[in-house]
């Protein structure tokens, strides 16, 4: 179970590994991208700060979706929209509640996903967060259903991300700007599955050292 | 009269599109452009999208020309952020944005309908510049 405080700090804590591997991020993209991914999903997060602040006595739901806005207002790149619908969808499976279900938890993983589906009209083996997110929902659902703690189960998610964000080395991009690079971009890992992966793991962190 | 949104990553090239585009029409054909972030950087910004199809929409719809990747999304975030009514007045031109921002003024400008202005714009897709 996870509360609203406990939420609260999954998204601070989300921040600030996003502002510490920035430089990492922008330096996978620049490679295959248009170098930028880093500084956007850093002034994104840091956008969001004082608009979560202004919401924390709220549902999770109505944290969720602040976090969406915040990055669809700032982020500037395909992350912006893409994350934003995520969060958008997560939120509206948490609407109104304080507390998140390990259910809630598979549903939000799996919402997002199919919002960022829809947004990027992406699927998995197009090199891109997808191939991060989706095995790491199978991973989860799998354990939750198997009757795993959360905190569990969330440690076989970020190890299947982990998993992902290997296998993109492996694959051309058909999404984004490193399409054009086309079997160039074979041997480069994905910065969005990797800031995806970084993101669960940051999740992963927070509930091995709260819960 | 139909309105046009011109969408890039640049703020400089939305507002350059715009100026050649006018130059084309009348005075009366809405033309906004949504380029880059709040702060001037690089980028597109679904805020600052749906701001300008409001102000581009006269009744008879808005087409809006982007440039590359995440132009598109933040572009179909923005009409969702618009009441459903909008909605269904706003579409988005698959065209190349400096030619088919110019096609579609000139096809706005002579009292086209929503649906000749994208499609004049799209034109442009197969026209040879040589």
């Amino acid at each position: 179970m996870i509360h609203r405080d406990l939420l609260l700090k999954m998204i601070e804590e989300i921040t600030m590994v996003i502002g510490a591997n920035k430089q990492y991020l922008t330096d996978l993209d620049q490679t295959i991208g248009d170098g930028d991914h880093g500084i956007n999903m850093d002034r994104g997060f840091r956008a969001i700060k004082d608009k979560v602040e202004a919401v924390k006595d709220k549902d999770c739901g109505t944290i969720l979706k602040t976090v969406a806005m915040g990055l669809i207002s700032t982020v500037g790149g395909a992350s912006g929209p893409l994350y934003g619908t995520a969060f958008m969808k997560a939120g509206q499976v948490v609407a109104n509640k304080m507390e998140i279900t390990a259910e809630d938890a598979v549903k939000i993983l799996d919402e997002a996903i199919q919002g960022i589906i829809a947004r990027g009209k992406a699927a998995q083996g197009d090199k891109t967060m997808l191939d991060a997110l989706i095995p790491a929902y199978d991973a989860l659902k799998a354990a939750v259903e198997e009757g795993e703690p959360l905190t569990n189960a969330m440690g076989k998610a970020v190890e299947a991300a982990e998993g992902g964000v290997a296998y993109t080395k492996t694959i051309a991009a058909k999404k984004g700007r490193a399409n054009y690079l086309g079997d160039r971009s074979i041997g480069h890992q994905d910065p969005g599955a990797t800031s995806s992966y970084l993101m669960l793991k940051a999740i992963y962190d927070v509930l091995t050292r709260e819960a | 009269m139909v309105g046009l949104v011109i969408v890039s990553h640049s703020y400089e090239i939305a507002k350059g599109v715009k100026e050649l585009s006018i130059q084309m029409v009348q005075s009366d054909t809405k033309i906004i452009d949504a380029g880059g972030m709040k702060d001037g950087g690089i980028g597109t910004d679904p805020n600052k999208i749906r701001d300008a199809i409001v102000e581009a929409d006269s009744g008879d719809g808005v087409v809006i020309l982007v440039d590359l990747g995440s132009a598109i999304m933040s572009s179909e975030m923005a009409i969702e952020f618009l009441d459903p009514e909008q909605q269904g007045r706003v579409v988005i031109a698959d065209a190349p944005v400096v030619e088919g921002a110019v096609a579609a003024a000139v096809q706005a400008s002579v009292g086209g309908t929503l649906e000749q202005v994208k499609a004049t714009a799209e034109e442009c897709r197969n026209t040879s510049k040589l």
